[in-house]
Formats: structure tokens, C-alpha cells, sequence
């Protein structure tokens, strides 16, 4: 079952979104979230909305894959959505015992709750849409201006590409350890969660000695194979922006100038 | 011929972490290695073999003595790279020395340190994954594979760094039979193209399939020399807890009662040809 275990939530496509370099999606997600906050109004909102579905809609990524994403902080959302309907001050539209409704609140609840959910579904799409090898890669690239002052862009891609990497490795070596424990007597089903959680102990444990064991062992073979950091390294597949790169930037900005437009002309 | 490795009275300690005791796993070996040789290093655990690898590869360093890779010394700092670059290395474990989640990143790990161009580093990825015959799987992603299968993905990362001497640290140990035979072709293959080859084993059949066969014990060389010679002391390597294969057993007991089987059949298929000629 750990076998079939995919990493991130790549959803496999061939689409112009798929194929646009990671450095440009990651820029236009970080763009877009910025534009989310540039809008102060519906009218704001429903733009940031019709961009977001035609860039999903290119993507041909289902549109419950990216709802998906929404599930783990649906709570969040709630909270944010009530916070604002009973504490904003204005003009009150009903009283539920000491609760107040004003009209701003509704309008704030509103307002948040669908600036909240484009943000998780913009960002979702990032990852949806680009392999993490590649997000990896345009991490590194993006963050290689700033060497200079002292980030470790190539460390933390490196760190990040590791990561990945042993997931799956980490997972077998978990179903062992739980395994031969559970085939000396162990149980990890039973009791209250305090006992649950003492009885993960004795697989944490070995699971630790094991990691400690394997970074060990994949430091010497990386070094074996000349490993030396990122200095003097080159790459397989180099970056190379492409023309629908170029239109995809120029979108882009008009998005962001069209935001801002509408916030300060209208 | 010339020189691939060059050990001179290599001696090898460390301090054993438990109780601090000074421990030697090498003492005092030496041993030339030919270009375009196949050697094999057999041992049991503790003999000091998989030490010695680390050794040729300059990730030990020696204690006292020197070690040369195709001319270069391993205490040298500078050469360092020059000399993991000539002397590839691969490892017991084919899970814990894959750094990348996609089969051909991976391959391109060696070359991309080296500072290949990138259409070079292409083209040496796709040379060597189709010398492994893992050309079909270069998209995939290694914990999807089998034990044989990322075992062939970490030769062929050591291949396209176009190394001159490739040493395989019991690169079968933790393979299934069907695993191990893929490997063993791979690196026969890979010794007829001309490639230097050490192979670190505890398998003796696998040992018998080198040119040359050097029998490690207890930090020093017991044995070396072809199979056929190695294999006339056939108490010596049973006093070391290691086997001889099958069919050297099977000549021995055979030429206890009479009959006389040359030495220099130690595989199956030798024996068997050699049975039905007998009168």
C-alpha cells in the first residue's frame, strides 16, 4: 500500500499551465496572492475570480482536485467568516442574544472567506500543476540572486530534493519497524490516545537510529560521486524560458495593473 | 599494463565507538591493480574488504601507508575529485545512495557535480542508463523499482560520471537471486568494455566469476591469485569460514578418490563438460 503513496499532489497533465516554466508559476502565484490583497471590493474579487477559472481551466485539472485542497482549513475559514459577521461595527441588521450582525460584517464575512478560499485555491493550483522536482528547481533558481547575502538556495533545494526523495524510503522503513513490533506483541490500535501515543515510542525510536543511519550512508555516496555543494555544478535540464513564458508574464501583469486599476479608479 | 591502484602497506584504524578501543581493520596491505582487470575482494564480515574500498575511493584515508588511484594519491587533498571521478564507486544499499525522485536526475547527480555541459550530461545519461538496459524506466521513480533495478540506476550513475575503475562494494548483498545475476552481467559487461573492476563480495561465486580473486582476512591479504590457484587451498578458505564453490568442493572430493580433475575448473558448466569427456 506505501508503494502507490504519489508525493505532493502533482495532478499528471500536458497542459500550456503544465508546461510553463515553475519560476513563472511560482512569480504568479505569489503575484496573485498579492493582487488578492490589492482588491477592496467585489468587483476586485470577481476579477480575481474570472482569472483564476480561466487559468484552471487551461490546466483541465479537475475543479474538485483543487476544492480538495480547501478541506484542511475549512475551519480557518469558518472562524475567520463568524469573526467577522459579529465584530465589525456598523449599521446592525439582527441580534442573536448578545451577538450583533451589522451590514459590514456580513459584507467583510463575505469578502474574507472568498479572498481566504482564491488564495488556498491559487496556490493549490501551483502545486497541482508542477512536478516537485521542478518546483525544487525554480526555488533554487529564484532564490540564487540572493546568494549573495547569504541564502543557501542551492542547499535548500538540495534539502528539498532529499526530502522527497526518502519519503517513500522513510514510509517502508516505518511499515517494518511496525511490522516486527507488532509481530513481537506490540498494539498500536487500543487504548485512550495517551497510551497510543506511548505506544508509537518503540517504532519512533528505531525509526530515528534507521534515518540517522540512512543520511549517513547517502552522505558517503554523494560524496563518492563528487558532491561538493552547489559550486562548479551544472545542470541536466537547464531553465529555459519559451515564448508562452513570455505571454504568460505579460497576462500577468496586466492581471496585477488591472487590480490595482479598479482599486484606485473605481 | 599499467596501473589502475596502487596500495603500499596500507594500515587502517579507528576507535571503536562502544568502548573506545583502538581497532585494526587493515593492517598492512598491499596490493596493484591493473587497468582493465577484474579483481575480486572476498571476505567475511570484519575482514577488512568493504574498509578497503573506502580506502580506493579516498572516503578513508590511511592511517599509516599510501594509496595511489591511477596515479594520484588519496592523502592529496586537490586530487580528491580527480580521483572519485577515475574511480567510481557503488554501494551495498541501493536505496540509501539515490538522490533524486526521478530515475534520471539521479544519473545525472555525478556529471552535474563535475560541472558537465549540459547536452554532454544528456547524452551520458542516456549512454549509460541503456548500458544498465534502464533506459525504458528514466521517468520513474526509484522506490517504484526493483532491488535489481535501482541497483542497475546506481551503476549506471557511476558510468556517467566515466569513471576508468569502477569498485562495487557488495553491490548484491542485499538483492534477490534474480537481482543479483542482473547485476553480476551488468558488471561483466561493463569489465569487457574495458572498465576497471573491484568487486567487494562475500558471495565466492560471484568471486570466482573475476579474472582474479583476493581472499581478506582478519585485515590482511590470505590469498591472491586467479581462481584456479586461489581455490587449490581449499582447507585454507574453509579455515576462513568462507566456501569454495560447488564444483571446486566437488573436484577436491573427486580427486581424493583417484580421479584426476584439473584445477582450472571451478564453475559447473566446466565441470560438467569435463565429466562427460572423462573415461
Amino acid at each position: 500500500m506505501i508503494r502507490d503513496i504519489t508525493l505532493g499532489q502533482y495532478f499528471p497533465g500536458k497542459s500550456w499551465v503544465h508546461r510553463l516554466d515553475p519560476r513563472i508559476k511560482i512569480i504568479a502565484t505569489l503575484v496573485y496572492i498579492a493582487a488578492l490583497f490589492v482588491a477592496h471590493d467585489f468587483l476586485g474579487i470577481l476579477i480575481a475570480v474570472g482569472a483564476l477559472a480561466m487559468v484552471i481551466a487551461i490546466s483541465r485539472v479537475p475543479l474538485s482536485f483543487m476544492l480538495r485542497g480547501l478541506k484542511p482549513i475549512f475551519l480557518i475559514i469558518l472562524f475567520t467568516f463568524v469573526l467577522n459577521l459579529f465584530m465589525i461595527p456598523g449599521k446592525v441588521m439582527a441580534r442573536i442574544w448578545i451577538l450583533t450582525i451589522t451590514e459590514e460584517g456580513l459584507y467583510m464575512a463575505f469578502f474574507m472567506a472568498a479572498r481566504l478560499i482564491l488564495l488556498i485555491i491559487g496556490s493549490s493550483l501551483l502545486t497541482l500543476t508542477t512536478k516537485p522536482m521542478s518546483l525544487t528547481d525554480g526555488i533554487e533558481s529564484l532564490l540564487s540572486p540572493f546568494r549573495k547575502l547569504g541564502v543557501p538556495a542551492h542547499e535548500l533545494a538540495m534539502m528539498m530534493t532529499i526530502a522527497l526523495r526518502f519519503i517513500p524510503t522513510l514510509l517502508e522503513e516505518t511499515d517494518k519497524i511496525m511490522k516486527a513490533q507488532q509481530a513481537r506483541g506490540a498494539d498500536f490500535e487500543s487504548g485512550n490516545i495517551i497510551r497510543r501515543a506511548k505506544s508509537l515510542i518503540p517504532i519512533l525510536v528505531p525509526l530515528f537510529i534507521s534515518a540517522f543511519r540512512i543520511a549517513q550512508e547517502l552522505a558517503m555516496a554523494m560524496e563518492a560521486r563528487c558532491y561538493r555543494g552547489g559550486k562548479y555544478r551544472t545542470r541536466m535540464n537547464a531553465m529555459k524560458l519559451e515564448a508562452r513564458d513570455f505571454a504568460a508574464l505579460i497576462l500577468m501583469i496586466l492581471f496585477l495593473a488591472g487590480m490595482i486599476a479598479e482599486r484606485i479608479l473605481l | 599494463m599499467s596501473e589502475m591502484i596502487r596500495i603500499e602497506n596500507l594500515v587502517f584504524n579507528y576507535t571503536r565507538e562502544q568502548d573506545d578501543e583502538e581497532i585494526s581493520a587493515i593492517r598492512d596491505v598491499s596490493l596493484t591493480v591493473n587497468k582493465g582487470s577484474f579483481t575480486a575482494i572476498i571476505g567475511r564480515n570484519g575482514s577488512g574488504k568493504s574498509t578497503l574500498a573506502k580506502n580506493i575511493n579516498a572516503l578513508l584515508l590511511p592511517s599509516s601507508g599510501v594509496v595511489y588511484v591511477n596515479g594520484y594519491d588519496t592523502a592529496k587533498e586537490e586530487d580528491v575529485w580527480n580521483i572519485r571521478q577515475s574511480a567510481a564507486m557503488v554501494f551495498q544499499n541501493p536505496d540509501n545512495q539515490i538522490v533524486s525522485s526521478i530515475v534520471e536526475d539521479d544519473v545525472a547527480f555525478g556529471p552535474e557535480n563535475l560541472g558537465v555541459e549540459p547536452e554532454q550530461i544528456r547524452k551520458r545519461v542516456d549512454d549509460s542508463l541503456k548500458a544498465v538496459n534502464m533506459y525504458q524506466h528514466r521517468k520513474k521513480a526509484p522506490h517504484l523499482l526493483s532491488g535489481g533495478q535501482k541497483q542497475r540506476i546506481a551503476i549506471a550513475g557511476a558510468i556517467a560520471m566515466r569513471p576508468e575503475c569502477i569498485v562495487f562494494d557488495e553491490p548484491t548483498a542485499m538483492l534477490d537471486p534474480k537481482g543479483r545475476e542482473e547485476v553480476m552481467s551488468i558488471i561483466k559487461e561493463l569489465h569487457q568494455e574495458g572498465i576497471t573492476v573491484v568487486l567487494i563480495t562475500h558471495f565466492m561465486e560471484e568471486a570466482a566469476q573475476a579474472e582474479r580473486i583476493v581472499i581478506m582476512d582478519r585485515g590482511k591479504i590470505a590469498l591472491d591469485g586467479t581462481p584456479g590457484e586461489v581455490f587449490l587451498h581449499r582447507d585454507a578458505i574453509q579455515e576462513m569460514n568462507l566456501d569454495v564453490p560447488l564444483a571446486v568442493e566437488l573436484s577436491w572430493r573427486l580427486r581424493r578418490r583417484g580421479i584426476d580433475i584439473p584445477e582450472d575448473i571451478i564453475s559447473m558448466e566446466e565441470m560438467v563438460e569435463f565429466l562427460c569427456q572423462y573415461k
